[in-house]
């Protein structure tokens, strides 16, 4: 039993005195917890695909030329973007997955904002419940879940059954592989991440100032102008975040529900990548993918740094 | 001698039948469920007072409050402002303000806009606005914190911007909730006179809710100490320290030696009393008691005489007791005395000249003695 405490004892002894051979203090091996992960799980393949986007595409294991030939040349090729920039294709795929994401995080928005709000103004006692209930879906596969939705939508499906049943409709709409069943989709499976910050944001809203702004003479919808909305903003720009950047990558709900029609940039990238086999070109398109969310996104943050400080 | 008599400005306007109430209320009472906050409460509130509602936390002075400001609805009972009902109007139309306990500034918005706020529901124009908020900026004195944002600042200057922000559109109501209530004690008591200077200066109503009696007795005309839902007495900060109501008021303002007792004999200008513990008092006070009624002799430890000597009349308004505790405050000395029948006595005694020796000590037998006129009788 001594002994046994006695090696307790030393056992974070030794682990700090490993660290500090290492040249590390405890402090700063717990700070690099983080950034080492990034460094392994998004630095490291994100070079390989920058790597890869200079490549030319080519009959091999792996399906690229290496970034130096055998005489330890640099053969590196922009080619790819060059490609990219020429070949309207991968344009046009790109507004249209913005333009679909920029739709589907303003509906995300329109719908979450008063889900979110009518939780946070919920008796206390509620709040959990519903919270669990927002949280639900995720128990089940996204990918079941966007599946269930070709069974709704489609022509002989659920929605279509109960409108033809109420009478509302003589024919069957046709939503699926439509843009429309996108839109649902997207909204759907991202609408969580929209409630969820907003419902943050807005249970920690004082209600006493909405109390005084009534007070000083504003009427309560003038009041949700003027004082709820900013200061749910925070919350707002959050959820937004969180529906846009998924939204714009996305491809199985295009693919599932979307038809031939419906481009998006995560649709072109999986055509490249599996039914082209051009790993270069595919790589090319991650990386621009990647530049046209990661600038304006940091240019936000800075300015949202500069208002705080 | 006469004259500086008639020139002696007094404002009780609640003593003149003519005056006519600024704010009355008539049978106001609010229900929670079974729980009634506020009990038939009718009260009239002059143009220009400084009115306290007094009371311990759970005594229903908030939910009053919250009614005259339109954020409740009385169960029944009329609310009048200048002889109009208050009743169906909607908070955001009333010419009332409120400054919040918690002051409720809004954060994201910098001290200008918080006091214009109200001004830019109104319509008025911009220039107009500009002026008015320079005006009350000026008044709380934050004219160099005019651009910060509420969390920039400290909770005393928040505090300014709460009463610049609800006296900018010159209500004809101002109710302040515990207005000090987050302040720490210093400042609270400058304060408190700042906010009866700003008060005077604007003309303006205030009605103000605390649990505080001395920061009552500082600012308010008059002060209903409440209890319960119900309002126990109104009177002037001097009326209800010398002549409280009941042993409720005598107790909750200020502190107050009780001796209970029963009538022995009263008159037109007096009443006598036999204590419990066998001793006569005297108050040159009618009561309206009955000999052998129960009553209630209250006194104030400052209107107390202690000495070791024995005055000259021992029989009546004395009593004799062992010195428990000596509190030194510099301003003034507190004992507390133990009577035979095991009451302790609170006495205090003004320190006018240097202490050098104490000429009461601990354990001491002392006798305390008192003026007809220092007690008050009491029938609850």
């Amino acid at each position: 039993m001594s002994t046994s405490q006695a090696t307790g004892a030393a056992a974070p002894g030794v682990t700090a005195s490993l660290l500090m051979r290492l040249g590390l203090s405890p402090r700063t091996a717990v700070i690099a917890v983080p950034y080492v992960w990034l460094l392994l799980f998004f630095f490291t393949p994100f070079l390989i695909v920058l790597k890869l986007s200079f490549a030319e595409i080519a009959i091999a294991i792996p399906p690229y030329t290496p970034l130096f030939d055998a005489e330890g040349k640099l053969q590196g090729t922009l080619e790819n973007y060059q490609l990219l920039m020429e070949d309207d294709l991968y344009w046009r795929s790109y507004l249209s997955s913005l333009r679909i994401a920029v739709i589907s995080t303003l509906l995300a928005l329109a719908i979450g904002y008063p889900v979110a709000y009518a939780m946070a103004r919920a008796p206390k006692q509620w709040r959990t419940l519903l919270l669990m209930l927002v949280i639900l879906p995720f128990w089940t596969s996204f990918l079941i879940r966007v599946y269930a939705w070709i069974g709704i939508l489609k022509s002989e499906g659920l929605l279509n059954l109960l409108l033809m049943n109420l009478g509302l409709i003589d024919q069957p709409l046709h939503i699926l592989h439509t843009e429309l069943a996108v839109y649902i989709g997207i909204v759907y499976s991202y609408l969580p991440f929209m409630v969820l910050p907003l419902y943050a944001t807005l249970e920690k809203l004082d209600y006493s100032l909405l109390e005084a702004a009534s007070d000083l003479g504003c009427p309560p919808l003038k009041a949700f102008w003027q004082i709820t909305l900013p200061i749910s903003l925070p919350g707002i720009i959050a959820g937004s975040f969180l529906v846009f950047i998924p939204a714009v990558g996305e491809f199985v709900i295009p693919d599932l529900l979307g038809g031939n029609d419906t481009l998006m940039i995560g649709r072109t990238l999986w055509v490249e990548f599996f039914s082209n086999r051009d790993w270069p070109l595919a790589s090319a398109v991650a990386v621009i993918l990647l530049a046209l969310l990661v600038v304006p996104i940091m240019y936000f943050q800075r300015q949202q740094a500069k208002q705080q400080g | 001698m006469a004259q500086a008599n008639v020139e002696r400005k007094v404002f009780e306007p609640w003593r003149d039948p003519a005056a006519k109430p600024h704010l009355s209320l008539q049978g106001i009472r609010k229900q929670f469920g079974d729980f009634v906050a506020v009990d038939n409460i009718s009260l009239d509130i002059y143009q220009k007072e400084f009115f306290s509602l007094l009371g311990p936390s759970g005594c229903g002075k908030s939910t009053l409050l919250r009614m005259l400001a339109g954020f409740e609805k009385p169960t029944s009972g009329q609310i009048l402002l200048e002889g109009s009902d208050m009743a169906g109007v909607p908070p955001h139309q009333l010419p009332v303000n409120m400054m919040f306990q918690s002051y409720a500034l809004f954060p994201h918005m910098n001290v200008r806009d918080n006091i214009a706020f109200g001004l830019k529901q109104d319509g008025i124009p911009k220039e107009q606005i500009a002026q008015r908020v320079d005006e009350a900026i000026e008044m709380v004195q934050l004219g160099k914190f005019a651009m910060r944002k509420p969390h920039q600042m400290s909770g005393g200057q928040r505090q300014r911007v709460a009463l610049a922000r609800c006296v900018v559109k010159r209500p004809q109501l101002v109710l302040l909730d515990e207005p000090l209530g987050a302040l720490d004690k210093k400042l609270r008591q400058q304060t408190q006179f700042e906010l009866m200077d700003i008060q005077e200066q604007l003309g303006l109503t205030f009605i103000i809710v605390t649990h505080d009696q001395e920061e009552a007795m500082t600012v308010s005309s008059r002060i209903a100490v409440m209890d319960e839902g119900r309002i126990v007495q109104v009177a002037t900060p001097a009326e209800l320290y010398e002549f409280p109501a009941s042993r409720y008021v005598a107790e909750f303002i200020g502190e107050v030696n009780v001796f209970a007792g029963r009538i022995s004999a009263s008159g037109e200008d007096y009443t006598e009393m036999n204590c419990d513990d066998d001793c006569r008092l005297r108050a040159d006070q009618p009561s309206g008691l009955r000999e052998g009624e129960q009553a209630w002799f209250a006194l104030r430890p400052e209107k107390l005489h202690i000495d070791r000597e024995a005055p000259a009349d021992t029989s009546v308004n004395c009593r004799r007791g062992k010195v428990l505790d000596i509190g030194y405050l510099g301003n003034l000395s507190i004992y507390h005395v133990e009577l035979p029948s095991g009451q302790v006595v609170t006495a205090t005694h003004t320190n006018r000249s240097r202490l050098v020796e104490r000429s009461i000590s601990w354990e001491d037998q002392v006798w305390l003695s008192w003026a007809p006129g220092a007690c008050v009788v009491l029938d609850r």
